[in-house]
Parts: structure tokens; C-alpha cells; sequence
């Protein structure tokens, strides 16, 4: 059994969470065994429906006061109790913050090795190790923000996981319905310390509007100061998008962090990103990689942004994001 | 008076082409400088403002080879009072080998009289990115933990830290001693002084050798993404290009 730990928001299950499941049925297929998922939180119905369109065959649900408030030691608590109950050949979660802290607390709890930001099965994964089993499970994944892949064998179980966000596609299949366990498992007064105590909500602006938007507009060194992105705000509230920017403009405090894309900012992935004077280093690229379209505006058309671009403009972004907002606007009359 | 232990690990300053070694297991750095990881360089500037705001010290620590000294004596120019180096190549080391190395320091450093009340590190490494090794580290000495934060403070016994959470802005109040993995955004790190760089030239560093044979980290190898070939296509230069551009947005119904 391949058990996956799934987040939920407003609209159900995740996206990342659904990537998750979708990869957990490649390694049923090669574990042999059911897809289960573990819910922790409100479970509708719809919820076990979703889940059930994407192959899960079970959903654990672990309900009690341990959990009226996240926590990664809490979580992890529920997770190994399924663990101990169910025995999975792997733990699978989205390659989300939460997600990957779940893992490494179940991780160290198991002791065992965990595989972060997982893209697939390595070559050669499942072959007759010459005693009678398919060997550790070989992964291939992430390092370096996705610039390079590590090949990396995972030689106990429960195997533990997170696959890396947007690089598996959800795909739903037809339907079984799922059946739901409930269970409310003990969790040491230790692993309760570390619960959020409070929350408050964050502004409109904050990086959740980055990471959802379906345009993102981008900024660089090329805005050439703080007082460079008006035309590029512009652009992105013309086309209902979100304003980003890269490391250089936060480093020289032009822009806030929350704005940050990249390794060490938000990872998009929307329809279009429209990246202006941005050279794309590796690690804004790891924020990026995921858009659909990107349409590069660099003066410079070798930087690597251009280059690995869908479209691209070649010329200042000074002179054209002005350009672009006036033609919106003149043919929108 | 937090007594705090932050840890950075050196990894190579690649922003272009990545290149990897002979042997596929590291990347090759022959031709790019090295950095700590932004996560980390900001979890030494917290270290410093706690050492400051609470009258303690803020003490380095890498795991690392012999010219991971240059990273250390960056943290030590910007405010760190000591530093640790465990001298090995991290190449070999997987998270749980690093975890037994930082613990072991952290023993010692206890059994002289001298405990680190919070430990911070960075949320993942530039290179590796394992993601675990702050929880690890907590485990192995049975502390609490709290990952991703953006700010962090010590008042008596209790660190309250703050990150972003799917909902807002979330707070946790863990008591010390603690772990902490801080992420990139909630403080600037300061620039070392030209007095911070020489005084730094002047701290003695704490070496010491690995205690265990590392497990490894259970890589058989590093590959590339296959190149892919530039395929894009140019719409034209200037502010000429602007029709074009719209044409597109309108294509792809992003505008009217
Ligand atoms: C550990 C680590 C983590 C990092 N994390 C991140 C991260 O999360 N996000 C991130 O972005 N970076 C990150 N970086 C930094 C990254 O390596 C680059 O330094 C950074 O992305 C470069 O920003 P830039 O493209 O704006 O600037 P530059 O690389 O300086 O590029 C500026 C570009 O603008 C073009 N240009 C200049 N003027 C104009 C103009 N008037 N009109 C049009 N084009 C113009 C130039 O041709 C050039 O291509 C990280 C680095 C490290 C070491
Ligand atoms: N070799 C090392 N020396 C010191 N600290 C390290 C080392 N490796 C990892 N760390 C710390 O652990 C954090 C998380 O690393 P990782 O789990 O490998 O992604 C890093 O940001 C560092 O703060």
C-alpha cells in the first residue's frame, strides 16, 4: 500500500496533493498494493469523492484536539500511527512546506531516509536485486532548486517521500468508491508544543496572490530602481495579474520578499509570466519553470530568460511595458 | 543571554550553467564561486539580533572542507563571536550523517557547561536540498522544532517565531532549548564592516573531526535536465513590439 498525506484548502484536496496521489499509483504499480490517503481536518464527503477519481481506495482520517491547530510534529504523529496500522511500502506527500516537514518528522521518527522534491522512479528502478526482491526503491529528484536531478535509492520502508510540485500532472481515474477509517490517534503532549497559536490573516497581496495568479508580471535588476516598476504594475493590474520579482530586487530592497520568485521565494506557475529584465539564473528559474507561456523583455537577447523563453521581446523594458500598457489600452478604447 | 548555534553550509555560487564532476556526485565548482544558502545567511543575522536584543552569543557551524572557513569567517565578520568547523566533505554525508556530526558538537559543547538554547539552520540547502536536516537534528537531541520561520525572538525560556502559513501569518511560542529552521524574508542580513572583517580574521576557530563513518546520502548519481533546445520566438524589438505582444495576450485570452 502506497499511503499519501493530503492538504486541503477551500476548494478540496490541493493541486500538489493531487500530483501526489498521481504519483503514488506509479509506485503502487510498482509496489503492487492500493493507493491510501491520510486526511487531517474536515473530511466531506466531496473530499473522499475527489479523492476516490484520483485512485485512492481508502481514506484514513485522524480527527482529535491534537489537531484544532497544525503542527509538524502533530501531523507526524497521525501519520506513523497510520504507519504502525496499515504498514505502506512508501509515504508519499506534496512537495509543499508542510508537506515536506511532515515528512521529515515522520522520517526521523522511523529513522529512515526521506527523498525531497521527487520528479520520478530512476532507471533501472524494480529490477532483481539477486535476492529475490525488486531492490531499494530508486527516485530520481530535485537538487539545486531543479537545475540538476539526483538518482537516489531509498533501501527501507516505508519508503519516504515528497514529490516535487508540478512535476507530475494529477490525472483522475475512473472511480471506485473510497472507503473512509476513521481515527484519532494519541499524540505525546511533546509533539503538541510546536502548534501555530495563532494565525492572522495575511493581506491580499502576500505571496498567495503570486502563486495563484494566472499572469504573473516579473521585474529584475533591469527596473534599475524602486522607482522602476510602475509600468510593470501597470501591466500586471491591466491583465489581472500579480507583480514578482527576482532576488536582486528584494537584496536591494526596491521590492518586498513576498514578492520574491524563485529558489528561496514563491515557485508560479501560471498560464503566462511575462518576465522583464530578468537574466533567469538558476535559481529564479526554479520559481519560474512551472509557467505554461513565459515572454521574456530583455535588452540582452543571449540572457538565458530569452533563451528559454516562449516568446521574447528584445529592447528596454522602459520603453516597452509603456508600449504594451498604451496598446491594451488603446484597443480596449 | 540565548546562548545560539546557527548552521550554514557552503555550496557552490552557481547562477548559469550547472556543471557536475567526473563522477556525477557534486557539482563542479571549479569555475564558480561559493555562498551559503539566503536562508541561512538570514538565520545568522537573526542569531546576531538575539545575541544582541538578549546579551548572549551567536556561534557558527558548518560541516564542511578546509575552505569552508571563508563561509565561517563571513558569519563571524557580520556578528558571530565563535565558530565550529567539522571538517569532512559533505559529498559523502547524507542528512542523517550531518545531524550525527552537528549533535555530537552539540553534546560536547553541553557536557563543558555550554548549551546552545537555539539551534537555527536554514529550511533546505542550496545544493542538496534535503529539507530535514533541522528536524533531524531536533529529534537527535530531543527538542522541539518549528521550520520555515521569518522571524524569531528569545524572551527568558520561550522563542516565538513567525512564518507564513496557507492561512496568514502563523505564530509559534516553543520553549528552549530549541530548534528553528528559518526561510528567506523576514530580516536583511546586515554587510560585514571593515572592522567585523578584521576582528573576524582574529577569532580562533573551533576545529574538530568528524566522529562516525558517514551512512552516506544514498546518491547514485547527479544528472542534468536533457538541454533543451531554444525554441522561442522573438516578436520583435522595442517598443515596435507592442502590437505583437498584445496580439499574443489576446491569443491566449489574457486580455480583451
Ligand atoms: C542560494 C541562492 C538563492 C537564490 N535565490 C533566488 C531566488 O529565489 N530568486 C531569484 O530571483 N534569485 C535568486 N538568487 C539570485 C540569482 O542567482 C540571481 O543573482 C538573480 O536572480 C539575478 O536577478 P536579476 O535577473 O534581476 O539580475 P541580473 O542577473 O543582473 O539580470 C538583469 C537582467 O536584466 C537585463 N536588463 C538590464 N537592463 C534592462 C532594461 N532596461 N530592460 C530590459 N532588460 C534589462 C539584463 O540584460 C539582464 O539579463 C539566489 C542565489 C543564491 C546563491
Ligand atoms: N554540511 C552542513 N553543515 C552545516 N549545516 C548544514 C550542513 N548541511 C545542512 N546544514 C543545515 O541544514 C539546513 C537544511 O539542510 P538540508 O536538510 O540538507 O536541506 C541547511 O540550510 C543548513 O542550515
Amino acid at each position: 500500500m502506497i499511503l499519501t498525506l493530503v492538504q486541503t484548502d477551500g476548494g478540496g484536496a490541493t493541486e500538489v496533493s493531487l500530483e501526489a496521489v498521481t504519483f503514488a499509483r506509479t509506485l503502487a504499480k510498482r509496489t503492487g498494493g492500493p493507493v491510501h490517503a491520510l486526511v487531517i481536518g474536515p473530511l466531506p464527503q466531496e473530499l473522499v469523492d475527489q479523492l476516490a477519481g484520483y485512485g485512492v481506495t481508502e481514506v484514513h482520517h485522524a480527527t482529535g484536539e491534537a489537531f484544532s491547530a497544525y503542527g509538524g510534529a502533530a501531523w507526524a504523529a497521525a501519520v506513523q500511527a497510520v504507519v504502525a496500522a496499515a504498514d505502506p511500502d512508501a509515504v508519499v506527500a506534496p512537495g509543499s512546506p508542510r508537506g515536506l516537514e511532515v515528512m521529515a518528522h515522520l522520517a526521523a521518527r522511523l529513522d529512515v531516509p526521506m527523498a525531497a522534491n521527487v520528479v520520478g522512479l530512476g532507471e533501472g528502478d524494480g529490477q532483481d536485486d539477486g535476492e529475490g526482491g525488486t531492490g531499494a526503491l530508486r527516485l530520481v529528484r530535485q537538487v539545486m532548486g531543479g537545475a540538476a536531478l539526483e538518482e537516489m535509492l531509498l533501501p527501507r520502508r516505508p519508503a519516504v517521500l515528497t514529490v516535487a510540485g508540478h512535476a507530475v500532472e494529477a490525472e483522475q481515474v475512473p472511480p471506485v468508491p473510497a472507503a473512509v477509517r476513521e481515527f484519532s490517534p494519541e499524540v505525546a503532549e511533546a509533539d503538541l508544543v510546536t502548534r501555530v497559536v495563532s494565525t492572522e490573516p495575511a493581506e491580499p497581496d502576500l505571496s498567495g496572490a503570486l502563486t495563484s495568479a494566472r499572469v504573473v508580471v516579473g521585474a529584475g535588476r533591469g527596473a534599475g530602481g524602486a522607482d522602476g516598476f510602475g509600468h510593470v504594475a501597470e501591466l500586471a493590474e491591466l491583465l489581472g495579474g500579480a507583480l514578482g520579482v527576482s532576488r536582486v530586487v528584494t537584496s536591494m530592497g526596491w521590492r518586498p520578499h513576498h514578492e520574491q520568485i524563485g529558489q528561496t521565494g514563491s515557485r508560479i506557475s501560471p498560464e503566462l509570466y511575462i518576465a522583464c529584465g530578468i537574466s533567469g539564473a538558476i535559481q529564479h528559474w526554479a520559481g519560474c519553470a512551472s509557467s505554461k507561456t513565459i515572454l521574456a523583455v530583455n535588452t540582452d537577447e543571449n540572457a538565458p530568460m530569452v533563451t528559454k523563453a516562449t516568446y521574447a521581446v528584445i529592447g528596454d523594458m522602459h520603453e516597452v511595458v509603456p508600449a504594451i500598457n498604451a496598446e491594451i489600452r488603446r484597443r480596449r478604447g | 543571554m540565548a546562548d545560539v548555534l546557527v548552521c550554514i553550509k557552503r555550496v557552490p555560487d552557481v547562477a548559469g550553467e550547472v556543471l557536475l564532476t567526473p563522477d556525477a556526485q557534486a557539482v563542479d565548482a571549479r569555475y564558480v564561486g561559493f555562498t551559503v544558502s539566503a536562508h541561512e545567511n538570514c538565520a545568522v543575522e537573526l542569531a546576531e539580533r538575539i545575541a544582541t536584543a538578549t546579551g548572549g552569543t551567536a556561534t557558527v557551524l558548518t560541516l564542511g572542507p578546509e575552505a569552508a572557513v571563508e563561509q565561517l569567517r563571513a558569519a563571524l565578520a557580520v556578528g558571530c563571536a565563535a565558530a565550529v568547523h567539522i571538517d569532512a566533505d559533505p559529498v559523502g554525508y547524507g542528512p542523517v550523517d550531518v545531524v550525527r556530526e552537528i549533535a555530537a558538537v552539540v553534546e560536547t559543547h553541553a557536557a563543558e557547561g555550554r548549551t546552545h538554547d537555539l539551534i537555527l539552520l536554514g529550511n533546505d540547502a542550496a545544493d542538496t536540498g534535503d529539507f530535514q536536516v533541522g528536524v533531524r537534528l531536533a529529534y537527535a537531541l530531543g527538542r522541539p522544532v518549528v521550520n520555515g520561520v521569518r522571524t524569531i525572538e528569545v524572551d527568558g525560556g520561550v522563542a516565538t517565531a513567525r512564518g507564513d502559513g496557507p492561512d496568514g501569518v502563523e505564530t509559534f511560542a516553543v520553549p528552549l532549548p530549541a530548534v528553528a529552521t528559518v526561510l528567506e524574508g523576514g530580516v536583511e542580513p546586515r554587510y560585514p564592516s571593515v572592522v567585523g572583517r578584521m576582528k573576524a580574521k582574529k577569532i580562533p576557530i573551533e576545529t574538530v573531526a568528524p566522529r562516525h563513518e558517514p551512512r552516506g546520502p544514498g546518491r547514485v548519481r547527479l544528472t542534468l535536465p536533457p538541454a533543451q533546445p531554444s525554441t522561442v520566438e522573438v516578436l520583435g524589438s522595442g517598443p515596435d513590439a507592442a502590437p505583437s505582444v498584445v496580439d499574443l495576450l489576446q491569443r491566449m485570452g489574457v486580455t480583451r
